[in-house]
C-alpha cells in the first residue's frame, strides 16, 4: 500500500464510508473512485479491501470482469468505438484499426503523452447513426475511414 | 424434517424435504455422476453442469446439486437426454483442460477423469482453442496450474470459508477467466499463507503441494546421511492412501516403510514436541511470572504464523519464540545427533514427513538458518510420502509393524502425539505447566475441555494451585481473528492461545490425504463430515497408550537437557531452539 497517498487514501475511505450501509456496496464504490480518478489500481483495490472486508481478489475479479472499469490510468479524451452489430456491419472495425493506426495503440491501450484511450464498445444504443463514435460523451455519427485523420487532429489542436 | 413423495426412475420414495435432487437420490441410492462427491456446495453453485438430470416440473434439464426436490417429482437419472448431456458437460469442460493425466501427479485422486469415466466423455468432442494458461511455481509451498483449473470455484470458496482470506478469485471475464491471487500474481508475491487447504478441495490438477521429492532423491544421490522425522498427524491419516479405513493410526508400517526407503534414521517428530512443550511452557511461566507480554500465542504452526506476519504485525511480540517442533528436531539431529555420532552438520540431510504445505515455506525461513545451514533440509506432505511408497514397490498394507529409532532422540509422551490436532499443543502444555507449578502431575492427566476436531473457538479456565489460567484455542484464521482482535482491543482475557493454521488443526492438514466418497467406496456417506473427528480419535488413542503422557517425564528429554541444553530458556536452547519473526507486505 506504500504508492497511494494520504489524501488518495483519505477520499478513498470516505467514497467508502458513503455506501456504509448497503448490503452490496462494492459496484458503487469501484464506480465512484473510477469517476473521480479514471483508474483503479492494485493499491487502491487494498485500501477499498480494508475498509470493506472484501477481498482483494474479488475485488480485483469485479474490475476486470466490466470494461466500464480500468486498472490504468485512461486518456484525456477517451475515443469509444462502438462495435455492436449494426456499427459492426457498417465498418466500425476499419474505423478502429485507422483509430489504432494513427494512434499508435490498440483498443484499451492510451497513447504515451496520456491525451488518447482507445475502447472498443459493444452496442451504445445508437444503431440509427452507425457506425458511432463517442469522444468523451460527444457523438459522431456515420463515421467514415476518411474522417478519423480530421476527428483525431481536431483534438491534438485543442490539447 | 417433513417427507415428501417423489419417484427416481419410476421408483416411488419418501425423502426429506429440503434435500437437493443428488442429495435426495443418494439417500434412495443413486449417485448421480457430479463433481460433488467431496463438499457441501463449497463452490460456484450449479456452475460445472456435470450433475444434470430430468425432473417434472422443470423446464429443461437440471443441476441435481442446487435444485430441490419438491411433492410429486418425478426423477429420471437414465434417461438418454439427461446421460447425453452429462457426457457433453464433462466433454465440454475436457475441451479446455490440459490432459496430460499420466504426468499429473492428481491422476489417481482427479475428480474430472472420474467423471469422464462415469459419463463415458471422450476428450476430443469440442477440440478448438485452448484459454491461455499459467504455471505458477514460485511459491515454496503450492504450484498452481491454470491448465488443468476447471473454474469451479471451490478453493476460492474454501480459502474465504476457513480463513476469510479469499487470496484466491475470479479474474477477467469469458475465455479468459483465471481463479488466481489478485493481478494474476504467483502465491509468493500476495498474502497468502500456504495452508494448502485450496489443495485439499481442488477437483483436478491444478493446485498441487510443491513437491520435494526430488530433492529427497538428490540427497540420497549425494550420498548424504538421510535423516527422517514424521508429525503426528501424519500417522493417522497415510492409512487412507492404502486402503484403510479412515481414522486407523499405521505408525508401525509406517516406520517400517521409511526404513526400506533408505532413511538412515527413523525418528518422531513427537520427540520434539516434548522439547517444544519444555521450552514454551517454561516460556509462558516467564512471562506470567515476569509480567511479560501476554498472551502468549503458540507458533507451531506455519500457516498461522505466516497469517501473522502479513496481518497483525503489531502483535508479533505476543508469539511464542519457539520454534515449531520439526524445526527444533531439525536443530538437535544438526547439533546434538550430530556431535553425538561425529558427522558432519554439511553431510546430514533431514527430512520432514508433514501434514502441511506450509512447512514447505517455513523449513525456507531466512530466520531459521544458521551460516546456511537449515534445520531441515526437505519437507515432503502425507500424500508426497504415499508417492514415495507407492512408487518403490513396497506392498504398504504387508509390512510389519516396527518401531521408531530410540538410540537419542527416539522416546515420545503422549502430549506429544496430540499436537495434530486443534487444541493438542494447549493440552501438552498444560500437563507440564500444571506440573511445574504444584511439583504434581494433575490427577486426570487429560484436559477434555480443550479437544475438539473442528474450526472455532474453545475456552477454558484451569485452576492451577489458585492461580487461574485462562486458554483459549482456535484454527483456521477466521476464528483466530476473533480472538486477535480482541488482544488489539486490549479486551483478551487469557493468558495463553493456541493456533492452528487449518481447521481442526493439522489432522485436516493441506499435505494430508484427498477425503472423497468417490474414492472412498468403504466409508460411510457422511465421511467429509467425520474424517477430522476420527483422525482427531486415532491420536488422542495413541496418547492414552502411551506410558509417559507428560512431556517433562519424557526420559531422554531429561537427559538431553542434562547432557547439552542445560535447562530451558537457557542460553545454547535459545541459540538453537528459538526463532525470530517479521511483518511482511502481502502485495508488495
Amino acid at each position: 500500500m506504500g504508492n497511494i497517498s494520504a489524501t488518495a487514501a483519505a477520499k478513498i475511505t470516505e467514497i467508502c464510508n458513503r455506501y456504509k450501509d448497503e448490503k452490496t456496496p462494492l459496484m458503487m464504490i469501484l464506480s465512484d473512485i473510477q469517476n473521480e480518478y479514471g483508474y483503479i489500481p492494485l493499491e487502491v483495490q487494498e485500501v477499498v479491501s480494508k475498509e470493506t472486508g472484501i477481498s482483494v481478489a474479488e475485488i480485483y475479479g469485479v474490475v476486470t470482469f466490466y470494461s466500464f472499469f480500468s486498472l490504468e490510468p485512461k486518456g484525456k479524451y477517451v475515443i469509444g468505438c462502438c462495435l455492436g452489430t449494426a456499427c459492426y456491419v457498417k465498418g466500425a472495425q476499419q474505423v478502429i484499426d485507422k483509430f489504432s493506426e494513427l494512434l499508435g495503440i490498440g483498443p484499451g491501450q492510451t497513447t504515451e503523452d496520456g491525451l488518447f484511450t482507445i475502447d472498443a464498445l459493444r452496442c451504445i444504443g445508437a444503431c440509427g447513426i452507425a457506425p458511432a463514435v463517442s469522444i468523451n460523451g460527444k457523438v459522431y455519427p456515420k463515421v467514415s475511414v476518411s474522417q478519423v485523420h480530421d476527428i483525431v487532429a481536431s483534438y491534438q489542436d485543442a490539447k | 424434517m417433513a417427507k415428501i413423495n417423489i419417484k427416481i426412475e419410476g421408483v416411488s420414495y419418501k425423502v426429506e424435504e429440503g434435500l437437493t435432487i443428488l442429495e435426495a437420490a443418494k439417500a434412495c441410492g443413486y449417485e448421480i455422476p457430479s463433481l460433488c462427491t467431496f463438499n457441501h456446495g463449497e463452490c460456484n453453485l450449479g456452475s460445472c453442469r456435470v450433475c444434470l438430470v430430468e425432473a417434472t416440473g422443470a423446464r429443461g434439464l437440471v443441476a441435481s446439486c442446487v435444485y430441490p426436490v419438491s411433492e410429486g417429482m418425478e426423477i429420471r437419472i437414465s434417461s438418454p437426454a439427461a446421460v447425453e448431456a452429462r457426457r457433453e458437460s464433462v466433454e465440454l469442460l475436457l475441451s479446455n483442460h490440459n490432459k496430460n493425466c499420466q504426468q499429473c501427479e492428481k491422476n489417481e485422486y482427479c475428480e474430472l477423469l472420474h467423471v469422464a469415466k462415469l459419463t463415458g466423455a471422450r476428450d476430443d468432442a469440442f477440440a478448438g482453442t485452448h484459454s491461455k494458461t499459467y504455471l505458477d511455481t514460485l511459491a515454496p509451498g503450492l504450484v498452481r496450474d491454470t491448465s488443468k483449473c476447471i473454474l469451479c470455484g471451490r478453493c476460492v470458496a474454501r480459502c474465504q470459508n476457513a480463513h476469510g482470506l479469499g487470496i484466491l478469485g475470479f479474474e477477467n471475464r469469458g475465455f479468459n477467466t483465471v481463479v488466481s491471487p489478485a493481478e494474476n500474481r504467483s502465491f509468493a508475491d500476495s498474502p497468502c499463507i500456504q495452508c494448502g487447504q485450496c489443495v485439499n478441495v481442488c477437483p483436478t490438477g491444478a493446485l498441487m503441494e510443491h513437491s520435494e521429492i526430488g530433492l529427497v532423491d538428490e540427497a540420497f544421490k549425494a550420498g548424504k546421511h538421510v535423516i527422517v522425522q514424521a508429525a503426528p498427524a501424519v500417522r493417522a491419516a497415510l492409512g487412507e492412501e492404502f486402503g484403510y479405513p479412515v481414522g486407523t493410526p499405521v505408525t508401525g508400517k509406517m516406520i517400517a516403510a521409511l526404513r526400506r526407503l533408505g532413511f538412515e534414521k527413523v525418528y518422531d517428530v513427537n520427540f520434539g514436541a516434548d522439547l517444544t512443550i519444555m521450552e514454551e511452557g517454561n516460556e509462558l511461566l516467564e512471562r506470567i511470572q515476569n509480567k511479560g507480554v501476554l498472551p502468549m500465542i503458540t507458533s507451531c504452526s506455519p500457516g498461522w504464523v505466516n497469517y501473522a506476519e502479513y496481518n497483525y504485525a503489531d502483535l508479533l511480540p505476543h508469539l511464542s519464540s519457539c520454534k515449531s517442533p520439526h524445526e527444533m528436531q531439525g536443530a538437535m539431529i544438526k547439533n546434538y545427533w550430530a556431535e553425538q555420532k561425529g558427522i558432519a552438520k554439511e553431510d546430514i540431510f533431514v527430512v520432514s514427513v508433514m501434514p502441511c504445505t506450509a512447512k514447505k515455506f517455513e523449513n525456507k525461513r531466512p530466520q531459521l538458518a544458521k551460516d546456511g545451514i537449515m534445520d531441515v533440509d526437505a519437507v515432503i506432505t502425507t500424500r508426497e510420502l504415499a508417492r514415495m511408497i507407492k512408487r518403490s514397490g513396497i506392498i504398504f498394507n504387508r509390512l510389519p509393524d516396527e518401531e521408531w529409532d530410540a538410540d537419542i532422540m527416539g522416546d515420545y509422551s503422549g502430549a506429544a502425539v496430540i499436537f495434530g490436532v486443534t487444541g493438542g499443543v494447549m493440552e501438552a502444555a498444560l500437563r507440564t505447566v500444571y506440573f511445574k507449578l504444584t511439583g504434581e502431575e494433575h490427577e486426570k492427566i487429560a484436559f477434555e475441555e480443550v479437544r475438539g476436531h473442528e474450526a472455532g473457538i474453545r475456552e477454558a479456565s484451569i485452576d492451577i494451585n489458585g492461580t487461574k489460567v485462562n486458554v483459549a484455542i482456535a484454527s483456521g484464521m477466521r476464528s483466530a481473528k476473533i480472538l486477535l482482535d480482541e488482544i488489539k482491543e486490549g479486551k483478551s482475557k487469557y493468558q495463553f492461545i493456541e493456533i492452528m493454521g487449518c481447521p481442526g488443526g493439522c489432522i485436516n492438514g493441506g499435505g494430508q490425504p484427498y477425503v472423497r466418497s468417490c474414492f472412498l467406496p468403504n466409508e460411510a456417506d457422511d465421511i467429509v463430515d467425520t474424517y477430522k473427528e476420527k483422525r482427531a480419535k486415532a491420536l488422542y488413542s495413541e496418547d492414552e497408550r502411551q506410558e509417559v503422557r507428560q512431556s517433562h517425564n519424557n526420559p531422554q528429554i531429561k537427559e538431553l537437557y542434562e547432557k547439552y541444553l542445560g535447562k530451558p530458556g537457557s542460553h545454547k536452547a535459545h541459540k538453537l531452539l528459538h526463532t525470530t519473526y517479521e511483518g511482511r507486505v502481502g502485495f508488495n
